[in-house]
């Protein structure tokens, strides 16, 4: 029943797309099209809504008459990742990739009908096929409503990894609505360009847009390093995973084109270049997709093998040749308006930042394929890992940082000498900064330059939000009042000042963590007490407890200072109890470890319980010391809540 | 000119992905495939033990399953029972390992499915860890003089072994 219901729905919906597609191409030589095409997107969002709703209804019921069901949920499944097995495998992916596009484009059908009535045909156009692309492949070769011809008594169940984290249920919507998001933009310069050369409203259209979707980028990459250090149990957040890839390269691009289109609603440059830019953005998300559910990389992100592979593939290639020519017929019509800019400008730093956020796109781009390149050449099977990517990506990130510092204190148009002077003051604190490290220990050129680039950044931030800020108290306010109100009054300016801070701070943290991390990896018998960096710890005990969906394990590890425990030479007094533990899910054949975490500001203590033996009462230990990782999670928060501060409509 | 260089970078990187689907990253080839058979003895669901011994001469399909895998195991259940009724007249034996499951799992399940072959319980994990099985279903299809010469990870389908089993008889003739 559901699952008739469900597929009449998504034919329902598909049928309105292409009617919405007929109704484009009948409107678009009005000057105001009329309001069919966006009514037939309205129903498409509708229709996708219900084919949801009635997913989601059977995943909550537990209808294992419907093949996703049975291989995502079982009987002992909670509430919470039930509901979130819709984006748990393949099939449901898809459905909610769908219907986060059916809603953006149901808004932007209705919204820029007048708003912008000259861009509407082609971006209507361009969001409904990209609608009735996704519908075609969850009626046709990816059915989330397809039966099973026997019932099973009970499901599969979802991957353990997935089910052991309440970020299972925020990181991967958070991060769709990222993917998906980057549409819009390129729908309108596609309607830019149809438009004709002088479409240029585009960009400013737009602009809430890209920076929604670059919002959500990070935000959803955020959350999946957070995930990743929380359940995988190796004490990192970041592996250079083909996926993790195939996010990353996106909101590089994006981040690219948050800056340049500033130039261009600016200044009137770079118009060919924003163009370009919005089209790449979002040719890598269907790249990502492509790479993500087509199982041609192996990762921890990647669903199981499918038949949409070639689907996919045929999609992009369509996309890509289709941009292609588009871009071949309109670019060389397109004229920049402004003059040549000077060197020691905000737009000559947007273009350098451009050039290198573009540059470490094309590297992991190129680390990412490169398997793939040497199999289809020589049938090889070669991997790409960390040591490659982070060699050629450290120094491209640190020079962007310090671009960024730059770009903060220079003027739009031509900056004054006073201007100039403050980048020195800037520059000497954070050379400052970089010397003190080194004379406090700190070791490796590689780390010292990234301590001045963070330094310089930060500094750069603070100094403009300060000018600001004191200009305020001049005129009588109190600190934290004039912090307020400067931010509230121009919060575009301020909001973008305080995400660069965010990344310093995140940036700073990544240095950290990577520069000096320690890991130890020991057997020990309950009662014995390991040191490591600075701790003293002591497994207490073995203990064990039966819940509905799994068994689990857990170790309670009573943590000292290391130091007052070895001088006192008594039993350590414990500053914290840390449970990590080990779950045996129902139908899963290797235990799921969640590790236990002490953060404080300067370091995190990481305990992973690796195995246990209640025989002998023994327990394998992974105990990791990683400093600053909380600096990571708080300089992403701060990006993020500018980031949304930013995006807030204006009061009207 | 710069469209054509974009062109051109299109073009190989759709390539390229397009190579990339011909391809599965999880396939691990056996080290087993050319090997002898490990030896095992079965113990079978409606008694009696299978020992490995007995069935050399023969072309043997040995399925590893469980009741829980789903769905795979159940996609390929009618398959596996369908090559039994077609092959069996002509010498080749399919047995299904049971692996990691409960015994009232593993007889619901053969039930179901009306299975008619050899079936038996690996208790111990001991056969499955012999063949180096990574996960269910796994299936190894064993020629006359008792080498694995071919392995598949996941659902099997009644074509898939129909051409290689007919290729090992016509072999052994």
């Amino acid at each position: 029943m559901i699952a008739l219901g469900g597929r009449i729905s998504l034919l329902v919906a598909l049928a309105c797309c292409l009617a919405g597609l007929v109704a484009v191409l009948r409107a678009r030589t009005r000057t105001v099209p009329g309001p069919g095409a966006a009514r037939w997107a309205v129903g498409v969002a509708l229709a996708v809504t219900a084919a949801v709703a009635l997913m989601e209804a059977a995943l909550v019921g537990g209808d294992f008459s419907i093949r996703y069901v049975a291989s995502t949920t079982n009987r002992t499944t909670p509430l919470l990742f039930r509901v979130a097995s819709l984006w748990g495998a393949l099939e449901g992916s898809l459905l909610l990739w769908a219907w986060v596009l059916a809603a953006l484009t149901a808004w932007v059908a209705v919204r820029s009908r007048t708003a912008a009535p000259r861009l509407w045909p082609g971006t209507a156009g361009v969001l409904l096929g990209l609608c009735a692309f996704f519908l075609a492949l969850l009626v046709g070769p990816a059915d989330p409503f397809a039966r099973l011809p026997v019932v099973p008594p009970d499901g599969s169940g979802l991957n353990p990894l997935l089910q052991n984290h309440p970020l299972m249920a925020l990181h991967p919507p958070v991060l769709y609505l990222g993917y998906v998001g980057m549409a819009v933009p390129y729908a309108f310069a596609v309607g830019s360009l149809l438009a004709g050369p002088d479409a240029e409203e585009w960009v400013a259209v737009s602009r809430p847009w890209i920076l929604g979707a670059w919002l959500a980028l990070t935000a959803g990459l955020l959350l999946g390093a957070r995930w990743s250090y929380d359940v995988l149990g190796w004490g990192g957040y970041w592996a250079w995973d083909p996926v993790e890839n195939a996010a990353l390269l996106p909101w590089l691009t994006a981040t690219a084109l948050v800056h340049s289109a500033m130039v261009e609603v600016r200044r009137g440059l770079l118009r060919a270049w924003t163009v370009v830019l919005a089209a790449v953005s979002f040719l890598l998300t269907l790249v990502g997709t492509f790479i993500t559910r087509s199982g041609v990389l192996a990762s921890v992100h990647a669903f199981t093998q499918s038949a949409i592979g070639p689907a996919l593939l045929a999609g992009l290639a369509a996309a890509t040749l289709g941009t292609l020519a588009l871009l071949a017929w309109r670019l060389p019509g397109l004229r920049e308006e402004g003059a040549v800019f000077s060197v020691a400008s905000r737009e000559a730093l947007v273009v350098f930042n451009n050039v290198i956020l573009l540059a470490m796109a094309a590297t992991v781009f190129v680390g990412t394929v490169f398997p793939l390149v040497v199999e289809a050449t020589t049938g090889q099977k070669v991997t790409v890992g960390p040591p490659f990517f982070n060699t050629v990506i450290t120094p491209l990130g640190l020079a962007l940082l310090a671009l960024t510092g730059a770009g903060t204190v220079l003027r739009w148009g031509r900056s004054t000498a006073a201007d100039l002077r403050r980048m020195g003051h800037v520059a000497a604190a954070a050379l400052a900064a970089a010397v003190a490290a080194a004379a406090a220990g700190v070791r490796g050129t590689a780390t010292v330059v990234a301590v001045g680039a963070v330094a310089f950044t930060a500094a750069a931030q603070t100094v403009e939000i300060a000018r600001g800020v004191r200009t305020l108290q001049a005129a009588g306010r109190s600190l934290p009042g004039a912090l307020v109100e400067v931010i509230l009054r121009h919060r575009h300016r301020y909001a973008g000042y305080l995400v660069h801070l965010g990344l310093a701070v995140a940036v700073a943290g990544i240095v950290g963590s990577q520069a000096s991390r320690l890991e130890v990896h020991r057997l020990v018998r309950v009662g014995e007490v390991v040191h490591a960096g600075g701790y003293a710890l002591r497994v207490d005990e073995l203990r064990a407890g039966a819940y509905p969906d799994r068994l689990v394990v857990w170790a309670p590890v009573s943590v000292a200072d290391g130091g007052a425990a070895l001088a006192g030479g008594r039993e350590p007094a414990p500053k914290v109890v840390l449970r990590p533990s080990q779950n045996f899910y129902r139908h899963a054949r290797t235990p799921v470890p969640t590790p236990a975490v002490r953060s404080t500001w300067r370091e995190d203590l990481y305990v992973v319980l690796m195995g246990f033996d209640p025989g002998s009462q023994t327990a394998v230990l992974r105990v990791v010391v990683s400093p600053l990782v909380s600096w990571i999670w708080a300089g992403g928060a701060l990006m993020i809540v500018a980031g949304g501060l930013a995006l807030w409509p204006p009061r009207r | 000119m710069w469209l054509w260089a974009a062109l051109a970078v299109a073009v190989a990187v759709l390539a390229v992905l397009g190579a990339g689907l011909r391809r599965d990253p999880r396939r691990l080839p056996s080290p087993l495939v050319g090997r002898p058979t490990p030896a095992f003895s079965l113990p079978l669901l409606n008694g009696g033990v299978l020992r490995s011994e007995a069935l050399r001469g023969r072309v043997v399909v040995v399925n590893f399953w469980a009741s829980w895998c789903y769905p795979a195991c159940y996609d390929e259940a009618p398959h596996l029972q369908r090559l039994w009724d077609r092959y069996g007249e002509r010498g080749v034996v399919v047995v299904g390992i049971n692996i990691q499951d409960t015994e009232a799992g593993a007889r619901a399940f053969v039930r179901r499915f009306g299975q008619t072959f050899p079936v038996g319980r690996d208790r111990t994990g001991s056969i499955a860890i012999d063949f180096g099985v990574v996960g269910v279903p796994e299936t190894y299809l064993i020629d006359r003089q008792g080498r694995i010469v071919f392995k598949h990870a996941g659902a099997v389908t009644e074509d898939l072994l129909a051409a290689r089993i007919e290729a090992l008889l016509a072999q052994g003739r």
